[in-house]
């Protein structure tokens, strides 16, 4: 038998008001999640709760790649984090939640759940 | 074929590097291991023990590593101490009512410190110090106490009075024999470490027997030394020596030592040939040994005989030692007392620098027999390395103690046979850490992590940086300097492409000079040295990517992800109506209010998206940033000087007020701190800072690369007499060859201290300009000056900029909601994690 997971995307902003190279914090039904946008134009979303430090704040760490791994380094204690699967690169065992994101026309839409 | 039964008794640092011995040797195929263990507690690196009093928790002295005992299917029962062996019924009964069955045991059990059996003895806050459990009540009872004494001036008791004076007790050593360190030094080497000790602020009393010890007047005890002396404590630490702890050997008759210890021959079999015994425990030919690195060899024999394998014999083993206390070096190897016949010492003794060194030298005087060092014992290494290998002296014996005229080493890392043993604690050689440099080791960490050495005392690690580097160069291996992955340079040449190359961004200098996407070390970097070169705003949209959270949103993110805000108050002078603004924005927005170790206000507790508009109040109030955030000047340290102070012979406040407004906004390398004192008396206690300047009679005198913080440096003094002009001129100079030269993240003070030619060639770079080049550096820093701008008021007037401060994209009118907060002391700071599971279950 098939369980499909039904998603939900759900609008979130325009492509300009996300700076290349910079992340935002997004309000979600339940919780928060960072989207990013990296120098060449790829978006990405993670939760947005920095799990070393409980604070909400991954959407304000910087962007950039370890390897072939694009990551994002934790403001506070500066864990990195795989934009593509969540993995944190310093400790096998925490891994974040990835919201699927997709641009249609100029508009960033994000997966959630339903 | 069922496995048989293998009963660990004592888990400590011998019985765990046992354990890690024999499931590398697959033990676990052969036999069920159950681990019985006295102690609350898995086995720590009691080595390290006195580390738990400078912050170290229970979890990071622990020697097991995660998941060690489910990973390798090992039985470990905590808080079990076995009473009994039935050697005949092969069993062991413990304090918890079981009875185990056994086909082989390992006795690990260690020593327990031997207490002088003292009338008084066991009176309340009467201590050993053995176990964490030890420490927890000595923390307890200084927290009431005054007065603390070590009975036992050993190696262990001057461990434990540091301890005690950590703990803020005044401190007091009681040592029976007429010196110090009884077993290891000397008279004379003795006498000089009773004063190097006395200096810490410890007081020794030796030749001094304790007779009773009874209720005291101004304390909780008196101890009596006789002839009406007497000592008054609340706080007794007894240090006298350790005795092995063999109780349950003795109880079913292995063979026993005359003074103690469980007899074991070259495999650490005891009399029956079931039973092991390893550690302090384990008596062998007639000794003890009391230290951690022959318990690991013991480890190590015992698990290869267990799984059959006999050629490696324990031989004993090299109890040289250097004292673990900071600020007292002492070291004692081999036979320190020259108890071997014909060997002749050689002595150097300086009683104002407080230096003593005795080298004992073999008959033929070729070759070094021991020796005993106190208050410099920087040779350690080498002169252990020339014992230990036996090796022929390079040249006349007394320059093995004779101050070095040229600071040339005796002996360099070259010089050492590959068998060489580096670190004694964990058996490695010279060899072993040429295998694992040959395997890609580059770092003294990496050297650690493989092979790990220097990770237990830590007495060799002087000696293992010099292998490595001696080792790597020979390999040709340019220690590589790169800041990263995606840029070939190091921070240096970093800047002098920039500058050079006229580089203005980041993607300019990635594309022409590096690879991939960059990262979180070469971004930030960057961002500051262009920031140094040309000064563009931090937020302008090339840079404000490239920013750590603190400086893209010029603040200091707190632990719970709020923000500081911290205005300049230039030289820390601030008026009565500015002051009423930061109450008044202070109590407007809730913030915590602290006054900083750099003379001015901090206010934390603000929101990501309250920033703008606090700094709105604030910069329209006539402040501006004061960059706590960024790698740049922080502070101006002033004295209030000739303004007000009596002895006042300048205006420092002035003048510090005239360098902060000149230097504030210049990006380093790493942050800068300044001070003014406007006399000798040195209030501003500027000799601590980067850039100090002392007021006298005839000018100004300046010092430069000190620092506070972890390391600190007292400055050193670089220039005298100065005018106001040549004063700013120097400082000028100064500060764009350190942005020039300096390594990323490198205060001034490490800079110099690496800085080819030290302070006689920075002094000829910048007051004579031996390069040509201190015009360049003035105009560089005049273009910084000119193009200054306070990055929050560019920041508020950019309707762009202030956006990117909300929390959300989506709710922009939303604030985080996951902050909790607790009110202490009539203000309000964020819930600990404890305290938010609380205040979240109340909600
Ligand atoms: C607020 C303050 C403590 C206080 O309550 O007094 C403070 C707070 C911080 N200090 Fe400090 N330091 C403060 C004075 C000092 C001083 C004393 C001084 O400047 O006179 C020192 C020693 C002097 C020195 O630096 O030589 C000091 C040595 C450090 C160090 C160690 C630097 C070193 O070279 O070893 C760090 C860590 C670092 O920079 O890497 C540090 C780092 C920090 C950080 C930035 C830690 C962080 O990354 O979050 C703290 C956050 C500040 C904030 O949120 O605003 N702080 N810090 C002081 C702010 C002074 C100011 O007005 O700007
Ligand atoms: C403060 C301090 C500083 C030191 N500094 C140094 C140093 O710088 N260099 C150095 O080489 N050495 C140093 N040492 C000595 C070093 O710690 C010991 O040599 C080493 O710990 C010995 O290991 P072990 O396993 O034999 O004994 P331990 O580590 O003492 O372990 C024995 C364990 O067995 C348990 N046990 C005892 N009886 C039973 C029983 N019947 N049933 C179950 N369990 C039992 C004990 O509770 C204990 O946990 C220091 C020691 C101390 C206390
Ligand atoms: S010393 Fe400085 S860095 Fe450490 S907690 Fe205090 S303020 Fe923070
Ligand atoms: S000698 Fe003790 S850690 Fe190397």
């Amino acid at each position: 038998m098939n369980s499909a997971v039904t998603v939900e995307w759900k609008a979130i902003c325009s492509v300009d008001d996300v700076l290349p190279g910079t992340g935002v914090g997004v309000r979600l039904p339940k919780g928060q999640a960072a989207l990013f946008r990296t120098r060449d134009g790829k978006f990405y979303a993670l939760d947005n709760m920095d799990p070393f430090s409980h604070a909400n704040v991954l959407s304000r760490g910087l962007l950039g790649s370890l390897g072939d791994k694009r990551v994002v380094a934790s403001p506070l204690y500066k864990q990195h984090f795989d934009l593509e699967t969540g993995q944190c690169i310093e400790d096998d065992s925490v891994k974040l939640t990835v919201y699927p994101v997709r641009v249609q026309g100029d508009v960033i839409e994000l997966a959630t759940p339903a | 074929m069922a496995k048989q039964q293998l009963l660990l008794i004592g888990h400590g640092m011998v019985g765990q590097r046992y354990l890690e011995s024999l499931v590398v040797q697959g033990g676990r195929e052969i036999f069920d291991i159950t681990v019985l263990c006295a102690e609350p507690l898995p086995a720590y690196d009691r080595v390290g023990l006195t580390s738990y009093f400078s912050g170290k928790t229970a979890d990071d002295l622990s020697l097991v590593p995660e998941g060690f005992f489910e990973e390798h299917g090992i039985t470990l029962k905590l808080n079990t101490k076995v009473d009994a062996i039935d050697r005949a019924g092969k069993t062991v009964t413990t304090n918890t009512g079981e009875t185990l069955p056994y086909d082989k045991v390992v006795l690990a059990t260690g020593s327990y410190p031997f207490v002088p059996p003292i009338p008084g003895n066991d009176r309340d806050n009467c201590f050993v110090y053995r176990t964490i459990d030890d420490l927890d009540a000595m923390i307890a009872a200084s927290k009431t106490g005054k007065v603390g004494t070590v009975v036992g001036g050993g190696l262990l008791g001057l461990e434990a009075a540091k301890a005690l004076h950590d703990l803020g007790l005044e401190t007091h050593v009681v040592e029976f024999a007429p010196r110090l360190m009884a077993v290891q030094v000397d008279d004379f080497g003795g006498g000089l470490l009773k004063d190097k000790i006395q200096e810490l602020g410890v007081t020794v009393h030796t030749s001094t027997g304790t007779q009773d010890i009874v209720d005291g007047e101004n304390c909780t005890h008196r101890m009596n030394f006789g002839e009406d002396k007497y000592l008054e404590t609340d706080v007794i630490v007894f240090s006298a020596g350790i005795r092995p702890q063999d109780e349950l050997g003795r109880a079913c008759e292995l063979a026993i030592g005359e003074r103690g210890g469980i007899v074991v021959n070259n495999h650490c079999v005891t009399s029956d040939e079931d039973i092991y015994a390893i550690g302090e425990v384990a008596l062998w030919e007639g000794r003890i040994f009391g230290l951690v690195a022959p318990g690991y060899q013991m480890a190590e024999v015992a698990a290869e005989h267990l799984m059959g394998k006999a050629e490696q014999q324990f031989a004993g083993a090299d109890m040289s030692t250097k004292l673990k206390l900071m600020g007292v070096d002492v070291a004692s190897i081999g036979d320190a007392h020259g108890n071997t016949p014909g060997c002749r010492s050689t002595v150097f003794m300086d009683q104002t620098a407080g230096v003593y060194k005795k080298a004992v030298i073999s008959e033929c005087g070729k070759k070094l027999l021991g020796a005993v060092l106190v208050g410099d014992a920087a040779d350690y290494g080498n002169l252990l390395q020339l014992c230990l290998n036996e090796m022929d002296l390079p040249g006349d014996p007394s320059a093995l103690v004779a101050p070095m005229s040229d600071g040339a080493p005796l002996l360099g890392a070259d010089a050492l046979p590959d068998t060489a043993q580096i670190c004694s604690c964990n058996n490695v050689s010279k060899g072993d850490l040429c295998a694992a440099i040959d395997g890609g080791a580059q770092t003294v960490g990496d050297l650690k992590a493989c092979t790990k050495a220097s990770a237990t005392c830590g007495g060799c690690s002087a000696l293992v940086k010099q292998v490595l580097d001696s080792e790597l160069e020979k390999r040709g291996v340019e220690v590589n300097n790169h800041i990263c992955e995606h840029f070939p340079y190091s921070r240096q040449e970093i800047y002098h492409l920039v500058r050079v190359g006229q580089i203005t961004t980041f993607d300019e200098l990635l594309e022409k000079h590096g690879s991939g996407d960059g990262c979180d070390i070469c971004m930030p970097t960057v961002a500051n040295v262009l920031a140094s070169c040309w000064n563009d705003w931090v937020l302008n949209k090339p840079h404000a990517g490239l920013q750590d959270t603190n400086d893209y949103f010029l603040g200091n993110m707190q632990r719970d992800g709020t923000y500081s805000i911290v205005p300049r108050v230039a030289g820390g002078e601030i008026t009565p109506d500015k002051l009423i603004v930061l109450g008044e924005v202070a109590k407007q927005y809730d913030l915590y209010t602290k006054i900083t170790g750099g003379q001015r206000v901090d206010l934390f507790g603000a929101r990501v998206e309250q920033l703008p508009e606090i700094w709105k109040i604030l910069v329209d109030a006539g402040f501006e940033t004061g960059h706590a955030y960024g790698k740049s000047l922080r502070t101006v340290k002033s004295c209030v000087g000739s303004t007000w102070c009596r002895y006042g012979v300048k205006d420092s406040v002035g003048t510090a007020i005239q360098v902060e407004d000149r230097y504030k906004g210049l990006r380093s390398p790493h942050k800068i701190k300044m001070a003014v004192s406007g006399c000798t008396r040195e209030c501003a206690e500027a000799q601590s800072k980067d850039v100090g300047v002392i007021a006298t009679e005839k000018g100004w005198n300046l010092y430069v690369c000190g620092n506070g913080g972890m390391r600190p440096r007292h400055a050193d003094l670089f220039a005298s007499d100065l005018t106001d002009e040549q004063l700013i001129k120097t400082i000028d100079r100064f500060l764009m060859f350190y942005i020039k030269t300096a390594d990323r993240l490198q205060r001034t003070s490490v800079w110099l201290e690496n800085l080819e030619g030290g302070l006689d060639y920075l002094k000829d770079v910048i007051l004579n300009d031996s390069l040509g080049m201190g015009d360049e550096l003035e105009a560089q820093m005049q273009h910084v000056i000119e193009t200054y701008q306070c990055e929050w008021k560019s920041t508020i007037e950019d309707p762009e900029a202030v956006k990117r401060f909300n929390h959300f994209i989506n709710e922009t009118a939303e604030a985080d909601d996951n902050l909790a907060y607790v009110r202490e002391r009539g203000q309000r700071r964020p819930a600990y994690e404890h305290e938010r599971i609380e205040l979240v279950e109340e909600a």
